[in-house]
């Protein structure tokens, strides 16, 4: 009976004590952070659109249906639909492996498929011309028998490949964590195969962070610039994504056109984080 | 008997040789094979050559620049990022679910728009830049706002979750014994953020020893002056020096692997810690 009664007296006491001074802290942090993000997030998203829409609409509108600006689309799609689906399925081949199974070294093994994370993606992009390039046994024989495979999109997909590795997994391991093997092992003991388990079992129950996952993926592949840049051998219309055409056309002072490609791309990052809110409320729900 | 009971238990779900083979396999060719031939081309090349490529004074600059500015950038959003955490997990005020929702979006933003949009805001001539009474652009100022902008989410999301779980009853048992705020924050809030913080911090840092994209539009690109190493590499491979290239990308991954392991180092040490409480 006394507990309910007393932590509440020096609660009360406190917080009249200190109401004000709380209350001065409390919106000079807020304004702080108000300011930061505005000045860090919002103004230089919104100037992102005023510099593409400077000279008009029309101008605007003719910078993205320009020829070079539409092959550099239509790649970075292609591009990401390869990428995104693989990483896809293996990220929930090692969130599967590392949250359903016991064995030894699996901290290792967590820490190696986060490396990409913390790799420059321009050692990510070094790397496969250094196995597919003119300077290996490999690259050579592959470019004798007329594959090339850096300076050409295949590279570009192995680079955005490696960049976007630990994103999928990353999302799911710490849900299916929580989740346990408690229904997969009460599936096994039923009858189902293991593959009937992950359909009908694991599935609905991590559907929402894959996608979230997905989402991350998604937006990283499209975006990835260092990596590819390195890779690409900047052929335009052949091996330009969208990044890399808004660095050719910001670098030859054509700021419009570089902004109205910038537009496209901050409006998917935007979606990206409408979506990503949207999904952590059912993610929250699930997991309660 | 107890070994079969043993076994029973550690593959009560089956498909574990498959699953972890693909695992395994997926993960080698695509990461750990292209990332070991770096270090296998680089022993080729023998160690005096290695040594003059590391040592060039250009280079030796690039690495100065670049851990000053992650190292200044990953302060600053430590800083940032325990407020943001701080303020987004206890406070309630207008415009709230919009900043939760748009902390990430330098993740989702491609670097490569960030870098021109910073640039272009704070040149001379741009909405920030022409206010401002010294040069952002160009400088290293320049480069560590850029990487500000790319590291900010880091530590928020690091935080945020361990700040939501926090007990209140803490706070309140510190408050009724007599401490001020401030000294429930140092002592009693602070101490459990800390391997948090730090694991953000370290992502952070890292992310910024690596960064390309944000920052190879604002900073210019001097020798000796803003040129980071990711772009030395850049410029070794356009210039078809790969020996050149691949020793700085050496350097580059020891650093970051020291730091894989500083954070696995932090993330160990505060199970043991949170163990024993």
């Amino acid at each position: 009976m006394e507990s309910t009664v007393q932590p509440n007296l020096p609660r009360q006491a406190f917080a009249a004590r200190h109401s004000l001074k709380e209350n001065v802290v409390r919106w000079s942090l807020i304004t702080v952070v108000l300011l930061f993000f505005f000045g860090f997030l919002i103004i230089p998203l919104v100037s992102i659109f005023f510099e593409a829409f400077k000279q008009g609409v029309s101008v605007y509108l003719s910078s993205i249906v320009e020829a070079d600006a539409l092959s550099a689309i239509r790649l970075t799609l292609f591009v990401t639909l390869i990428v995104v689906p693989i990483n896809a399925v293996f990220g929930i081949l090692f969130a599967w492996v590392i949250t359903k199974y016991s064995f030894r070294g699996k901290n290792l093994l967590i820490t190696l498929i986060d490396l990409p994370f913390s790799v420059s993606p321009v050692i990510g992009g070094l790397i496969f011309i250094l196995l597919f390039g003119q300077h290996s046994s490999l690259g050579r024989w592959l470019i004798s028998h007329n594959i090339n495979i850096v300076f050409n999109v295949p590279g570009i997909v192995l680079a955005t490949l490696f960049v976007t590795f630990p994103f999928i997994s990353r999302e799911l391991i710490p849900l299916m964590q929580s989740q346990g093997t408690v229904s997969e092992e009460a599936s096994i003991l039923l009858g189902a195969s293991a593959w009937q388990t992950f359909i009908h079992v694991t599935l609905p129950n991590i559907k929402w962070a894959l996608f979230y996952g997905i989402i991350l993926c998604n937006a990283r592949a499209i975006g990835e610039f260092g990596a590819v840049s390195v890779v690409s051998g900047h052929i335009r219309g052949m091996t330009n994504t969208m990044p890399l055409q808004i660095e050719n056309l910001y670098n030859e002072y054509q700021f419009v056109a570089a902004f109205a490609i910038a537009s496209i791309m901050s409006l998917l990052a935007i979606l990206t984080m409408v979506i990503k809110v949207v999904l952590e409320n059912f993610i929250k729900k699930q997991t309660r | 008997m107890t070994r079969i009971q043993h076994s029973k238990k550690k593959q009560s779900i089956p498909g574990f040789g498959l699953t972890m083979g693909l695992s395994t396999l997926y993960l080698s060719l695509l990461v750990l094979i292209p990332l070991s031939l770096v270090f296998i081309y680089s022993a080729r090349l023998g160690w005096t050559a290695f040594w003059n490529d590391v040592t060039d004074p250009r280079v030796i600059a690039s690495y100065k620049l670049s851990f000053l500015t992650a190292f200044s950038a990953a302060l600053v959003n430590l800083v940032f990022g325990l407020l943001f955490a701080w303020v987004l997990s206890r406070y309630t005020f207008p415009l709230k679910r919009i900043v939760d929702g748009l902390v990430d979006l330098p993740f989702a933003l491609p670097t490569a728009v960030a870098g021109i949009t910073l640039t272009t805001l704070y040149s001379e001539k741009g909405w920030i830049g022409k206010w401002l009474p010294f040069d952002v652009s160009f400088t290293p100022i320049g480069i560590t706002l850029a990487l500000i902008f790319v590291g900010l989410p880091f530590v928020v999301r690091m935080v945020q979750p361990v700040l939501q779980n926090f007990e209140h009853e803490v706070e309140e048992a510190s408050a009724s014994l007599g401490a001020t705020s401030f000294q429930t924050f140092r002592r009693v809030i602070f101490p459990q953020l800390l391997p948090a913080a730090l694991s953000g911090f370290s992502l952070a840092f890292a992310r910024s020893l690596g960064e390309y994209g944000s920052v190879v539009f604002i900073a210019g690109n001097m020798p000796f002056k803003t040129e980071i190493a990711p772009l030395m590499i850049m410029t070794k491979l356009e210039q078809f020096d790969y020996p050149a290239a691949t020793a700085i990308a050496v350097v580059m991954l020891v650093i970051s692997f020291a730091l894989i392991l500083l954070i696995n180092l932090i993330q160990w040490w505060s199970r043991i810690r949170y163990a024993s409480h």
